[in-house]
């Protein structure tokens, strides 16, 4: 499972990842900022496809250890998340450093870019918008939930 | 004629869109994503979805010329802000 409403923890996930042969472990963390294209975040909440999502992360995770030799954990949060938080986290784990942070670096661009996953952000003056990197001002102003995320 | 029923999921803004995250479509048999989104178009609400729009059928992403079988679940996916 990559998907997660529990909170993320970093470095029990890279330590799941030490072995012998491992020199290397690159870990990413993404963190819920606390402004967005110009605007003050006060929380944001993500929902997923998760069955497509999930998918998508096993791909990504199985691409990565063809291409290079490591071995990639991988978590994205869901749910409403704090500024601050831990919103997703990769561990790549080699032998040696280059193959680690090369390898980290194509999974979270990859995460970003096929893994079906929305985020809706809450502002400081009480307004909410769905992100949306596509469009100019980075986000669509959200109408009302009609019912909790998935 | 016979025809094909599908299960379309909606995400994110569209599922705000359309008031739900969910609905039934029936369409004629042969038809491609392409059709489908071309009926939703024409829901209320539908004139609302962006031109561009990125759709799964069974959990992977296709193109519009991609064709549906009885049974399929068409999802519309919002643009993607994960990460």
């Amino acid at each position: 499972m990559y998907l997660t409403t529990d909170s993320i923890e970093p470095a029990r996930l890279a330590e799941r990842m030490v072995r012998a042969e491992r020199g290397a472990l690159v870990t990413f963390v993404g963190h819920v900022r606390d402004h967005h294209a110009g605007r003050q975040v006060v929380e944001l909440e993500y929902s997923a496809y998760a069955p497509m999502a999930e998918a998508e992360c096993a791909r990504i995770v199985a691409e990565a250890e063809r291409r290079w030799p490591v071995g990639i954990a991988l978590e994205h949060r869901l749910g409403t998340l704090a500024i601050g938080e831990v919103a997703v986290a990769i561990v790549a784990a080699g032998g040696h450093r280059g193959e680690a942070f090369d390898a980290c670096r194509w999974v979270i661009e990859e995460v970003k870019r096929t893994v079906p996953i929305w985020k809706r952000e809450r502002y400081a003056d009480g307004t909410v918008a769905w992100v949306d990197p596509t469009a100019p001002g980075g986000a669509i102003p959200a109408g009302q939930p009609h019912e909790a995320p998935r | 004629m016979t025809s094909l029923e599908l299960r379309v999921l909606l995400f994110g803004r569209y599922a705000e869109l359309f008031g739900t995250e969910s609905l039934p479509l029936r369409l004629a048999q042969g038809a491609t994503v392409a059709d489908a989104v071309k009926a939703l178009r024409e829901q209320p609400a539908g004139n609302l979805l962006p031109r561009q729009l990125l759709c799964a059928v069974n959990l992977r992403q296709v193109a519009p010329d991609h064709p549906l079988a009885p049974g399929d679940e068409l999802a519309l996916l919002p643009p993607l802000a994960g990460g």
